[in-house]
């Protein structure tokens, strides 16, 4: 079947190309740069994000298919890259929490004593976030795991960054080895479904596996199988290993953009594989899905309570967090009403937006604390309120939104909207799971917010720091999101729900 | 008008993000005058929402306020007032305000008043919230705000001898009620999904009409069940009495005072209406634990030797009456169960005053420190605890007579389809448990007030009852003498919302 060249529709791979374009740029730009200008390098990062976030508000409304094949005969055309607003939404997610990360990063590659490069840093972060934008669009395995490995090889790259550091080599390769397998998994379990559908195009699985007579316990295996590779992204117990080393290895900043995009690249997959393509086993992955929840939610959780520095805390409690976000999927019941695919998918991705917002202000702090005492514990966060006010109140709201207890309310509208996914489908007992688990994250995030608000005898043994002007935006642009998300919760429902009645488009 | 609702609420949020907002000296300094500026607005507005309110239709919900807030989720900003939650408003809105007036002369130990106020004004927000609500999710968010600013309140400026304990007694307090609120969180959201609504006015209008039986016991269980931790009903409690005991005063009236009302409220207000036919199945199981606790809470309180702790145990047995009175799913019951819960508010509130200001005046609240003859050195206040006490055992003519003889009478003509006989045992019980209350108040009475005063005269400084002091405590005492006398007051505005109730 060889064709001519296909017509690619270039506005619908705008945003992809555009900060494809950008990473080449920042590479480019910095062997033309004197060495410690990596502000521009920076600006250049930022516009392309922009520009990327401008064709993404463009596109909004569209309904785009490109990269096609059958187009030919017409009866079953079946499209490799999909913008709709599914795409849009998980795209403007990855490319805020991208801008987020470059400002943040700014700050560690224009250290004068850093260790970190700035071309390289920029290009691998814009790398890593092109797939994780083509990853939102791409409706084919095929697709999918190329995206997939496109944004975890960077990342392992940015890991390993720091020249000359032991501990980060360290976690770079725990974190390389652990991918290598989950995606070797991956790749096995699609070899599995493409053999019993002949189909790689999620649509094309979809009415193969739609026939009940042709129903096989091989397509079912394939269909858990190509899961793994996702749940290792999103750092779903029990492929979390490399998440505490890695995010305590790394520079914070690369922390940051794995907890936010990464993750929402492995989420954004994870929900397009199992709605668009194995809907009709859903009671195939659906209890599997339920069990990584309920384990995700209680490990991380329990690991959480014994931490003693404030970045394995995070750590530990992003992959909690990763397993509230697979709550509604894992409710979905088999013979269910239709639409609660749709209902399930919205849930989840409600959640992620606001985890997004409120977690990249948490990281975002710590950045800076970082930057100035690597590794600081908890308790070294004693009465920050009185030196730097507006850090701790920052960090407090979003500790508390990630505890979803007011004043934090937009996690708390989170946890209502993933209670209620598993409410109205009927898996009550997640529910309770959920219940149980938001009582003991409270107690970690309560006991560091509290810390932070403390009495000290003396303020001046108390953390003190500039923060970077850029870092400052960045913080702050992350937490207009989740005081933003607080009061207008609508805002992050309404798109939500907008871009879930497209299930199987 | 409807104005005035969404103002009770704006108004002391704006006050505590006001005075975090300001400079820390300038906060530091006028800290007290703007909380009880705030207060003192909030409760004026809460009188004024009284005065407006159209006491002919207090069955129906007035100046509603209904604008959609996230549509996507079904969630309304929808605020309202009927003769139900009125008085709880007035209480909340009252109780803060003595708080925060208290506060301008007696320091919490612990300092940092600025952040003390601010979380008092938080408090009210959530509190105030909670009764106005008539959205359940709104009622939900409303619920979860005075989780945070209370654990900061007991944590941080409760008892001073004791820091590691304050603060497990503030963390046992939020886990608790955390895991009992998202329960009850879990029980809304199956009527939502099954009624296609969160409007608790539109719910409880149909009655559970769209909801079959299997559900709404299942989703009674939830909602009951977490809001039993929050009441608390026995054997729920744990968390009540090391809370309330090592509570700084104010903490402890307003967790007694009004933070349980927020648990009982949630019963009468959504349980009750919405779910009836759920709540009539564990009906039984309710009363038969509320009996449980009343007598539960007399023993306890018999065996306390620290006059803190009789006080929070007593709670347990008065909050016993309270969800009796429900579980008997009459008219009778639930105005018992209303009216008990406000007289609970404003005695034990009196009672948590007058055991904060004995024990900063002798440095113990413990009966070995205190000895007796309290009626000798300090005359004024030993007879405000006598009074307080002779209220809280309920005495005919003052306010905690009323509340718990109608869920007596409740109990004793429980509603057609519940077990009579086995409502006249819970009765018995109930009585049993009355009669070791009067006991155990009378007991501390005379260990406290009567006999020779043997401590007075090693302490270095004794002043009876301020003029600050009365004037804090006066409404308190004015309106258990007035509900006693004229408890129509209250019922006349409670008893409408029955009627259209599925009792």
């Amino acid at each position: 079947m060889i064709r001519a060249a296909q017509t690619v529709d270039w506005m619908a791979v705008a945003p992809a190309a555009a900060v494809a374009a950008t990473a080449l740029a920042v590479l480019i730009a910095d062997l033309w740069l004197p060495s410690r200008r990596s502000g521009v390098l920076t600006a250049i990062g930022t516009v392309g994000v922009v520009a990327a976030l401008i064709f993404v508000g463009l596109l909004w409304g569209d309904r785009r298919a490109t990269f096609c094949v059958g187009a030919a005969d017409a009866a079953f055309t079946s499209c490799s890259y999909i913008v709709n607003q599914l795409t849009l939404v998980f795209q403007g997610v990855v490319l805020v929490g991208t801008l987020v990360v470059l400002l943040l990063a700014h700050t560690d590659t224009a250290a004068p004593e850093s260790r970190l490069p700035g071309g390289e840093t920029g290009f691998l972060v814009l790398a890593s976030a092109t797939g994780a934008l083509v990853l939102a669009a791409g409706r084919d395995l095929a697709t999918i795991v190329v995206a997939l490995e496109v944004v975890s090889l960077p990342a392992f790259a940015l890991v390993g960054l720091r020249r000359r550091d032991r501990r980060d080599a360290e976690a770079a390769l725990t974190f390389f080895i652990v991918s290598v397998v989950s995606v070797a998994v991956m790749i096995y379990g699609v070899s599995l479904v493409y053999g019993a559908t002949g189909a790689l195009h999620l649509d094309r699985i979809a009415v193969a596996l739609g026939d009940p007579d042709t129903r096989t316990g091989l397509a079912a295996a394939g269909a858990v199988l190509t899961l793994v590779g996702l749940a290792f992204k999103i750092g779903a117990v029990p492929f979390h290993f490399w998440v505490p080393d890695t995010y305590s290895g790394a520079p914070v900043f690369v922390a940051a953009y794995l907890s936010v995009v990464s993750k929402a690249a492995g989420l954004v997959g994870l929900v397009v594989v199992v709605t668009h393509g194995f809907a009709a086993y859903s009671d195939a992955w659906a209890p599997v899905v339920a069990a990584l929840a309920v384990a995700t939610m209680t490990f991380g959780n329990v690991a959480a309570l014994r931490q003693r520095t404030a970045i394995r805390l995070l750590a530990w409690s992003s992959i909690a967090q990763a397993g509230y976000m697979l709550v509604p999927l894992g409710a979905v019941a088999a013979g269910g009403p239709t639409g609660q695919l749709g209902a399930a998918q919205s849930a989840t991705i409600a959640y992620l937006c606001i985890y997004a917002a409120v977690n990249l202000g948490a990281f975002g702090v710590l950045a800076v604390v970082y930057q100035r005492y690597p590794g600081a514990t908890l308790e070294e966060f004693r009465g920050l309120v009185h030196r730097e006010p507006a850090s701790a109140v920052v960090l407090g709201f979003s500790l508390l939104a990630l505890a979803g207890l007011p004043p934090g309310v937009a996690g708390l509208w989170a946890k209502i909207v993933v209670l209620d996914a598993a409410v109205s489908s009927g898996a009550g007992w997640l529910a309770v799971a959920v219940a149980i688990n938001t009582v003991i994250g409270l107690i970690y995030y309560l006991r560091w917010t509290v810390l932070m608000f403390s009495a000290v005898p003396d303020r001046r043994a108390v953390l003190s720091y500039d923060v970077p002007p850029l870092s400052g935006i960045a913080i702050g642009l992350a937490t207009a999101g989740g005081i933003a998300f607080s009061v207008l919760p609508q805002i992050v429902f309404g798109l939500a729900e907008a871009s879930s009645g497209i299930v199987g488009g | 008008m409807t104005v005035l609702l969404n103002l009770a609420i704006g108004l002391p949020l704006a006050g505590c993000v006001g005075l975090a907002a300001l400079p820390a000296a300038t906060g530091r300094r006028w800290a007290p005058t703007v909380g009880v500026v705030v207060a003192g607005l909030t409760l004026a507005l809460a009188v004024w929402i009284a005065a407006v309110f159209d006491r002919g239709a207090s069955g129906e919900v007035q100046l509603v306020t209904d604008l959609e807030w996230a549509p996507a989720l079904g969630l309304s900003w929808r605020l309202g007032v009927d003769g139900l939650s009125l008085p709880f408003v007035v209480l909340a809105a009252l109780l803060v305000f003595c708080c925060l007036l208290y506060t301008v002369r007696v320091k919490p130990h612990g300092g940092r008043l600025r952040a003390f106020v601010a979380l008092v004004l938080l408090l009210e927000v959530g509190m105030i919230g909670t009764f106005l609500a008539f959205d359940l999710l709104l009622f939900f968010l409303f619920f979860e705000t005075v989780l945070i600013p209370m654990w900061f309140v007991i944590a941080w400026w409760g008892e001073p001898k004791d820091q590691p304990g304050r603060v497990a007694a503030a963390t046992t307090f939020i886990l608790y009620t955390l895991l009992g609120s998202a329960v009850m969180l879990i029980g809304f959201l199956i009527v939502g999904a099954r009624a296609g609504t969160f409007d608790m006015v539109e719910l409880a209008a149909q009655g559970g009409a769209s909801l079959p039986g299997g559900v709404q016991l299942v989703a009674a269980l939830a909602i009951v069940g977490g809001l039993a931790v929050k009441v608390p009903l026995w054997p729920l409690h744990t968390w009540l009495p090391d809370a309330h005991a090592k509570a700084p005063t104010v903490g402890s009236v307003l967790l007694a005072g009004v933070l349980l009302k927020m648990g009982s409220y949630g019963l009468v207000r959504i349980a009750v209406p919405i779910v009836p036919d759920g709540v009539r199945q564990i009906a039984p199981v309710i009363g038969g634990l509320a009996v449980v606790g009343i007598v539960y809470g007399a023993l306890a309180c018999l065996a306390q030797n620290d006059l803190k702790r009789l006080v929070a145990y007593s709670s347990v047995g008065h909050m016993g009456f309270v969800v009796l009175g429900v579980a008997t799913m009459t008219p009778a019951g639930l105005n018992g169960s209303v009216f008990a819960g406000l007289a609970h508010g404003l005695i034990t509130g009196l009672l948590f005053f007058l055991a904060g200001a004995i024990k900063d005046r002798h440095g113990t609240s413990g009966f070995a420190g205190l000895g007796g003859g309290m009626y000798v050195r300090l005359p004024r206040l030993a007879a405000l605890l006598t009074f307080a006490a002779i209220a809280s055992l309920g005495l005919p003519g003052l306010a905690g007579f009323w509340g718990e003889l109608l869920a007596i009478i409740g109990t004793f003509r429980p509603a057609q389809v519940l077990d009579r006989p086995y409502f006249l045992g819970l009765l018995v019980v109930a009585l049993v448990g009355l009669v070791l209350t009067a006991l155990y108040l009378l007991a501390t009475v005379r260990r406290v007030c009567q006999g020779e005063d043997t401590i007075g005269p090693r302490l270095p400084v004794l002043g009876d009852v301020t003029r600050h002091e009365t004037v804090t405590w006066a409404p308190l005492v004015v309106l258990i003498v007035l509900l006693g006398v004229w408890p129509g007051l209250v019922l006349t505005l409670v008893d409408p919302v029955w009627q259209a109730v599925a009792l």
